[in-house]
């Protein structure tokens, strides 16, 4: 599907740019490209082995589906603090819901590393956009991931009814 | 530059300081995570390879213009909408996403209509979703995680209204 959309936007440019404009696009997108790959070794790695060094029991505990607002939280400052961009933060989080994170916790995290993450703000968002949009886009966005963790887990028990997961909200 | 190299040292520091960790847990520990990173790496690629690659074609058939007149100034709650609207549909990385918000604000977008088209880019630009968050997650998670952010943006926007401008 994405290789059709790819493939109907390059002819597309082709037919308003001609074959200059499609290679331009390519050269840039090729060095991008190039640039991210160690970038998503990186995260590969990095996903690999907290899966592998985090005890399941203990991340259950804190990040599992009682955890509470306490594990919203720790959701949303494991988000914060996580460096780099998508390539890092899906595996990592598809690595703490594979060790037993709960789906309200690990969305905290990853609306959490979206939102107020500080990769994206020093390297695109504060050059762009400048520093006081940022700061107060972020101060803006503070509650968010927390709200959005708790509206997930709400959500998920009734969705998914389980004996154990039921009643233990708020 | 500088702040991408910080990024990177930082990132590759974490990489080194779990690795350690798995490290001292015995080899075999180490070497085991060590092989599922790398074929996360190699599956991975391909799909990386065609979005990014892609994504610049997707990116230049769609002007920006349309979507820096979609965030209208004085637009109220119907701005806000479409502001949410455009920011799920932008396609391309964070220099688009960022250069439209900065356009629209300069060419006197409102700003919790602006907030909102950031936030709800942050949120679920489809491409990001679809390139990276798809492949990488389990997608009953992704359409979960998008499904319960739809209101966010909303709630992004009603924060700026009330506390005022930067």
């Amino acid at each position: 599907m994405i290789a059709v959309l790819v493939a109907v936007s390059a002819a597309l440019v082709w037919r308003r740019d001609g074959t200059d404009g499609v290679l331009e696009i390519l050269t840039h997108d090729l060095s991008l490209f190039g640039g991210i790959l160690p970038r998503v070794l990186a995260g590969c790695l990095l996903g690999a082995f907290i899966s592998e060094i985090l005890p399941h029991e203990k991340v259950s505990r804190a990040l599992g589906p009682k955890s509470g607002l306490k594990g919203l939280l720790i959701g949303t400052a494991f988000g914060a603090i996580l460096p780099g961009g998508p390539f890092t933060a899906y595996p990592v989080a598809s690595a703490l819901l594979a060790v037993g994170a709960d789906f309200g916790a690990t969305i905290a995290m990853v609306v959490s590393w979206t939102l107020i993450g500080y990769g994206r703000a020093v390297a695109w968002e504060i050059p762009i956009m400048g520093t006081d949009f940022t700061l107060w886009r972020i101060l803006i966005s503070l509650p968010l991931p927390v709200l959005a963790g708790s509206l997930g887990r709400f959500v998920y028990v009734r969705l998914y009814p389980t004996p154990a997961a039921k009643d233990d909200e708020n | 530059m500088s702040a991408a190299l910080f990024i990177d040292i930082l990132l590759w520091g974490s990489v080194f300081g779990v690795g350690l960790i798995a490290f001292r847990r015995g080899p075999p520990v180490f070497k085991a995570s060590l092989r599922e990173g790398s074929m996360d790496f190699i599956n991975i690629v391909p799909r990386i390879a065609l979005g990014v690659i892609g994504s610049g074609y997707i990116a230049a058939i769609i002007p920006q213009e349309v979507i820096t007149g979609w965030l209208g100034p004085d637009s109220g709650w119907l701005g806000v909408a479409t502001a949410v609207v455009a920011g799920a549909a932008t396609p391309g990385g964070p220099v688009i996403g960022f250069s439209i918000g900065t356009v629209a604000l300069k060419s006197g977008g409102g700003v919790p209509q602006v907030v909102a088209y950031v936030v709800a880019w942050a949120l679920f630009a489809f491409q990001r979703v679809i390139l990276w968050e798809i492949p990488f997650m389990p997608a009953r998670f992704v359409w979960f995680r998008c499904a319960v952010s739809v209101p966010f943006p909303f709630v992004a926007a009603a924060i700026a209204m009330v506390i005022g401008k930067p």
